[in-house]
């Protein structure tokens, strides 16, 4: 397709403009309070009027055309659009003003996070084929136990995506359309297998749950029905980068972190919260809820009873709702039972309203890539809300039939959870001894794919640019992408997030390996 | 604030609690009506007949017959097993390369091969709704507006705007010149909204139309390229339709028109879907196609909130490269369209009534104009309610389409099969052979006698709802809206 070249950036016009009200301002600010109110207005117009005529007359020609690279790294930088900039460019055939939004958020990401996943994608490691490749421990994917999924499909096979078991259900059941809040059957076995993850201390009522192609739409859904633009949510952080981009960009909600330490294990302490609703109502922001991760992302802790019932009277006091982000709920290993705020709510009829879960079968079931979430929440407006949004979001109906044959197997998905747990718990430990040979530690955790790693006596400077310094080292040197602490908004600098479900047990090795050589040329020479 | 008097002291976001979901409108009566006395051929055939949902069911068999042909598609089969790992993982929102392949070729042959599409260029979306918000997202800011020509799409009122916050400014189109859009009508809707102070991003059409089923001509084309061009706003393109069109004059698109004419690429972007072409709305797949860089790399990772499910990706990719299959589906599915088109509109021509000539699309624009009582909006209601509980069809008035004159109906016709049609084209004949008994007797108490009639049916078809949403004396409606929508 020809393109038209876009004729002279908007830059060459901008900067002049800005400096050019930088003058009148306060120039007409003066004139104006000796009570030249006519002069003070018409000279600096005047003035500002002919550099305008000067300066389109006398436009620089472009420096540099944007170049077209297609990597979203290579972007070039666009103004930000403003009315001004519109009035003054109009009829030109400059570049075509998307969003201020799109604006913000087509830039490169500068995130290590999201710069580290593109370094996967582009140089994946493998075995075989590409053994010096970029090993992947920095997105929280569970590999571990596919098989037991494939095994199952293989005894339950059928002749084709229409019907699973033998029940050939024809195209009309599946590819017409259905609910957008998710086929009654799916809702149910959701809620089912939601129940057997969470140790079956909950029993979740399907007439509650709207399912979401995926967590990520569902923590924006609820973000759209809880909150008004501008308002907030407190997080504890450390935090899963992936709010950011789910709660702030289009439904404009703030998030305010709620700082945990080291000293604390990462535990989140209402003090410290009591403290960051304080502060954010005497800057005059309007906190609307708490958003909780738990088990937590990325540090793998639990919130207790105490904790969560405390975290419930602290929501009634502030009159807020609390969104619990309970997706790796299946995923424990530690010797700790996982509490649902689920549990909480049922016994706490009051404040029921107040509380609202997210779910998905991206990591306790291994499948992010069929793009299954759920909004589970005790409160009617908000469900109905959430049916009428989630149409932008829809599970497609394939996928819904297909998962619930499997998920109505209970004895397969109780052996499945089992198993699960077990080989993440066996693959924790072998990562975290390997880890401790190197004479590293780890934040104690019991949930969760990944774990939470102490390198700050290997960082130097002992700032976030040290902490960064490592990261590259550790991506381009050793060649394994871990998530920095402060992708994740974590207020002390040396921590980094591993995710070890994405490896054999051969591969620990070949990880230690690499991370001895970085951790051996970091270690303060003593 | 007293927290234990009320739930609803807990306070809910404006676009939570707002109307603008447009599911409160006066519309949902009809859906209502299907949802509680469904029609079924041997259950319950005197049940409502659903006429008002777009839906291609006409070609399934075609599908579910590849679909058999075909195990290794399905990743639940013992052939397609050996993709499933992988596919369970993919959550790239690149979305699968030869997803994205396949898809892009069967665009293109949606277009008569005329136009190429880009693979790179494919973002995925939840659906056409998914897609359609997206684009707003990502090119309009809150408060800003878009130019749609009217009678549009209803679903575009709740799609576009509810949580984006854009405004759609409609350009009326008249039946006088078959409803089509004109350049001075445009015009005057764009200056009227600057000098409003309602900043204008752009004018997004339907092409085919949703609810006129007719295509937009090469030169009109080129008219709203021009227009879009000189004053640089964008123009979207939902061409979701794409592939209905059953007869002359043949399908144009906005991507064939750029290649032959002066203009700035960054302003154009296509919605396009499978859930009208191929007959599979279950599956959500949307597609936004811009020729816009920026909007590209924004899109892509917007569509993390709707990608489509990576089992839906790999059978499609698998089912869209078979080109034979897909030659041979889209010609048969264009052949059945046209005959189904041709049946309802003579049978509807039988009793007088006139349809706009169209060529697209899996519905019809009735006129209905000379059955209403009063040639207003209230007389428009009039009419639907009865033909909802009268006549016991689920079609769709014309002023949810933001119609500018009242009278005019879009009736669906590819969610039956032909018994179902001949049924509703009985009830029909019959409603309006009785309307040209009626309009012997005099005007005023046929309305008494109507009205008494038509409550106590609603009441009793609906068994004690609300009789706030029955009333059927309800003004022009302030967010003309159905649920559900297609």
């Amino acid at each position: 397709m020809t393109r038209t070249p876009s004729a002279e950036p908007k830059e060459s016009n901008r900067s002049p403009t800005r400096t050019g009200m930088r003058l009148i301002v306060p120039l007409q600010g003066i004139v104006q309070g000796r009570g030249g109110l006519i002069l003070g207005s018409l000279i600096p117009c005047t003035l500002f009027y002919f550099l305008q005529f000067y300066l389109k007359r006398h436009r620089s020609p472009p420096q540099n055309p944007p170049s077209r690279s297609t990597s979203a790294a290579n972007l070039s930088e666009l103004p930000r659009s403003s009315s001004r900039a519109n009035l003054l460019s109009r009829g030109s055939t400059g570049r075509a003003h998307v969003s201020a939004r799109a604006s913000s958020i087509a830039k490169p990401n500068a995130s290590p996070y999201y710069i580290g996943l593109d370094r996967v994608r582009e140089d994946p490691y493998d075995e075989m084929s590409n053994p010096d490749g970029v090993i992947q421990l920095g997105l929280s994917e569970n590999r571990l136990s596919l098989d037991l999924i494939e095994e199952w499909l293989s005894r339950n096979c059928t002749d084709s995506i229409l019907g699973v078991g033998g029940d050939a259900l024809g195209l009309n059941g599946i590819a017409t359309y259905q609910p957008m809040d998710g086929l009654m059957e799916f809702k149910v076995a959701m809620a089912d297998f939601m129940t057997e993850a969470m140790g079956k201390t909950v029993s979740f009522d399907p007439s509650r749950v709207v399912v979401t192609s995926g967590a990520t739409p569902a923590l924006e859904i609820l973000s759209f029905c809880l909150a008004d633009h501008g308002n907030a949510f407190l997080v504890p952080a450390p935090y899963y980068p992936g709010f950011d981009r789910d709660i702030r960009w289009r439904a404009g909600v703030e998030l305010i972190p709620v700082h945990c330490r080291s000293c604390d294990n990462f535990t989140l302490s209402i003090t410290a919260l009591e403290q960051a609703f304080n502060q954010a109502r005497k800057r005059g922001q309007k906190v609307r809820g708490i958003l909780i991760s738990n088990p937590a992302n990325p540090v793998g802790n639990m919130l207790n009873k105490d904790m969560l019932y405390d975290l419930l009277d602290f929501a009634r006091e502030r009159n807020i709702h609390i969104i619990s982000d309970e997706i790796f709920a299946g995923s424990t290993y530690g010797n700790e039972e996982f509490v649902s705020m689920a549990e909480i709510a049922d016994s706490e009829d009051a404040d029921k309203d107040r509380v609202h879960i997210i779910y998905g079968l991206s990591k306790d079931f291994s499948i992010p890539g069929f793009r299954v979430g759920v909004i589970y929440s005790f409160n009617e407006s908000v469900l109905a809300a959430s049916r009428k949004l989630t149409r932008f979001s829809s599970v497609s109906t394939a996928t819904q039939k297909l998962l619930v044959s499997m998920l109505s197997d209970k004895r397969f998905i109780q052996e499945y959870l089992k198993t699960n747990k077990q080989r993440i718990r066996s693959m924790y430990d072998l990562f975290v001894a390997g880890l401790r040979e190197l004479g590293v530690e780890c934040t104690k955790s019991s949930g969760g794919l990944y774990c939470w790693v102490d390198l700050s006596r290997l960082i130097s400077p002992y700032n976030e640019k040290g902490e960064l310094d490592l990261w590259d080292k550790l991506l381009n040197r050793a060649k394994i992408n871990v998530t920095p602490g402060s992708a994740c908004h974590c207020i002390e600098p040396g921590w980094f997030r591993f995710c070890f479900t994405t490896l054999n047990e051969k591969e620990i090795p070949v990880v230690m390996e690499r991370m001895c050589k970085v951790v051996e040329s970091c270690k303060p020479s003593v | 604030m007293e927290l234990k008097s009320g739930k609803s002291q807990l306070l809910l976001s404006k676009i939570a609690t707002n109307d603008e979901h447009g599911e409160n409108s006066p519309y949902f009566d009809g859906w209502k009506a299907y949802d509680n006395d469904p029609f079924h051929p041997t259950k319950n055939p005197h049940g409502v007949i659903q006429m008002g949902l777009a839906e291609n069911q006409l070609s399934s068999d075609m599908i579910e017959e590849w679909i058999k042909k075909n195990p290794s598609a399905s990743i639940c089969t013992a052939q397609g097993l050996h993709a499933f790992k992988n596919t369970a993982l993919y959550q790239d929102y690149h979305g699968l390369p030869q997803f994205r392949h396949a898809v892009a070729k069967f665009m293109a042959k949606a277009r008569g091969g005329r136009v190429s599409f880009d693979p790179d260029r494919i973002v995925m979306a939840g659906g056409a709704t998914g897609a359609n918000e997206m684009l707003m997202f990502c090119l309009a800011d809150p408060g800003d507006a878009f130019l749609v020509p009217s009678p549009y799409y209803a679903g575009f009122d709740r799609d576009l705007r509810w949580r984006t916050g854009v405004r759609l400014l409609p350009v009326t189109c008249q039946s006088s010149n078959k409803f089509q859009i004109t350049l001075e009508a445009l015009e005057a809707a764009y200056e009227s909204a600057q000098k409003a102070g309602i900043k204008v991003k752009g004018l997004i059409i339907a092409n085919p139309s949703n609810p006129l089923g007719t295509t937009m001509d090469r030169s009109t084309l080129r008219t709203l390229v021009t227009f879009i061009n000189h004053n640089q706003i964008h123009l979207v393109c939902d061409e979701i339709y794409a592939a209905t069109v059953f007869c002359s004059p043949s399908f144009v698109s906005v991507c064939e028109i750029i290649q032959e004419m002066e203009c700035n690429h960054d302003l154009i972007h296509i919605v396009y879907s499978l859930s009208k072409d191929m007959g599979l709305p279950g599956f959500r797949v949307g597609i936004v196609y811009s020729y816009n860089d920026m909007v590209v790399n924004c899109g892509r990772k917007m569509s993390s909130f709707g990608l489509v499910s990576s089992q839906t990706q790999h059978f499609l990719a698998s089912m869209l490269s078979d080109e034979e299959f897909v030659d041979q589906f889209l010609s048969e599915s264009i052949r059945r369209l046209a005959s189904r088109h041709d049946s309802f509109t003579k049978g509807l021509e039988e009793v007088g009534i006139k349809c706009l000539k169209s060529n697209a699309g899996l519905f019809c624009w009735m006129d209905l104009r000379h059955l209403l009582k009063e040639p207003t909006f209230e007389g428009e209601m009039g009419l639907w309610k009865v033909i909802i509980s009268d006549v016991k069809l689920n079609v769709s008035p014309g002023s949810s389409f933001h119609c500018h004159e009242p009278g005019w109906f879009r009736v669906c016709f590819a969610n039956m099969d032909d018994e179902i049609v001949e049924v509703a084209l009985r009830r029909i004949r019959m409603f309006v052979g009785k309307c040209k008994e009626v309009d012997v007797q005099v005007k005023k108490s046929w309305q008494r006698n109507l009205r008494l009639s038509f409550s106590t049916l609603m009441y009793d078809e609906n068994m004690g709802s609300s009789p706030r949403m029955m009333s059927p004396h309800s003004p022009i409606p302030q967010s003309p809206l159905v649920r559900a929508w297609t």
